[in-house]
């Protein structure tokens, strides 16, 4: 099929090209969803190298499985579910952890999450934080947030997937999704934002302080 | 008359304070929340920060991706379709 310079394929084109033999466009069918399905993969596995291996693993499945993608979900949607499940089995393969990030459905979610007073002034640092550091610290404590916890607030806060779309990826209620990102976003703002609960905003990345005096 | 707005504790709103951020609170329930909100700083603070949390994780791109993932990435997906092809 010849495309004039300049117009591009839509999705379902795109796919159903790929599907007719020109796989040599998958490619560009997924590079949009590149970033999002490393943050999943990232999200279970809390290893660079790992992540990347499966996300590679995670689009030659996906472009195995092509012809079978109906459209009953978005695409986005399919591809992240292989992703999880990809990711999944790695993590069965290493062996550890294992318990912990398959009990999705376990139903043994913690009593109610007490959120700190963090009206303390004297733990605010003297200077505010740079983004370098922010970046650090949201990594360190996604680390820290058990799995059911950090692939729910990966999902909807940084992939910006909405609660059905959630619900459908990892396979369980909308209520648990809802109930697991409350929990991991309390413990989030706990790490960030000694101090500063009224005072955060995205501007504070400028270096900008914000003092409430 | 004038509706009466049932007052609940500062457990149930932290309960709720997730799905209050996303608009996702049934009216009776928001008003509840409001009405405890507007007395109770603490609540207030946790809803400051969790709201700014929220914010911050989704205007970010906090991963970034390996250098060379992309590169990588195209060549492992070209060379498995030269592999089919053959």
């Amino acid at each position: 099929m010849t495309r004039n310079a300049g117009e591009s394929l839509t999705q379902d084109e795109l796919i159903r090209e790929i599907c007719q033999g020109q796989t040599e466009l998958f490619y560009e069918l997924i590079r949009p969803f590149e970033r999002t399905v490393f943050s999943v993969a990232y999200s279970v596995l809390n290893d660079v190298a790992e992540a990347e291996d499966v996300t590679q693993e995670a689009f030659l499945k996906a472009l195995k499985g092509l012809p079978s993608f109906r459209g009953e979900s978005k695409f986005r949607t399919w591809l992240i579910q292989i992703t999880l499940n990809e990711a999944r089995l790695r993590l069965r393969r290493r062996g550890a952890h294992a318990h912990e990030s398959l009990d999705e459905s376990s139903g043994t979610e913690e009593g109610d999450y007490i959120p700190r007073d963090l009206a303390d002034w004297r733990e605010i640092p003297s200077e505010a934080l740079a983004r370098k550091e922010l970046q650090e610290r949201i990594e360190q404590t996604l680390l820290s947030l058990k799995p059911i916890h950090r692939e729910v607030l990966i999902l909807r806060d940084m992939e910006r997937f909405n609660t059905e779309e959630t619900s459908q990826i990892l396979g369980i209620s909308k209520d648990l999704v809802k109930t697991r990102l409350l929990r991991a976003r309390l413990q989030m703002r706990e790490a960030l934002a000694p101090g500063y609960d009224g005072n955060w905003t995205a501007e504070m990345m400028g270096n900008r302080r914000v003092r409430p005096w | 008359m004038e509706p009466v707005i049932v007052e609940i504790s500062c457990v149930e709103v932290w309960r709720e304070i997730s799905n209050y951020v996303d608009d996702d609170v049934e009216r009776d329930l928001r008003a509840r929340i409001e009405l405890h909100l507007r007395n109770c700083g603490h609540c207030r603070a946790v809803l400051d920060g969790t709201r700014n949390t929220v914010r911050l994780l989704t205007d970010g791109e906090w991963y970034p991706l390996p250098s060379g993932f992309s590169e990588r990435l195209f060549l492992r997906l070209s060379s498995e379709c030269r592999k089919n092809e053959s």
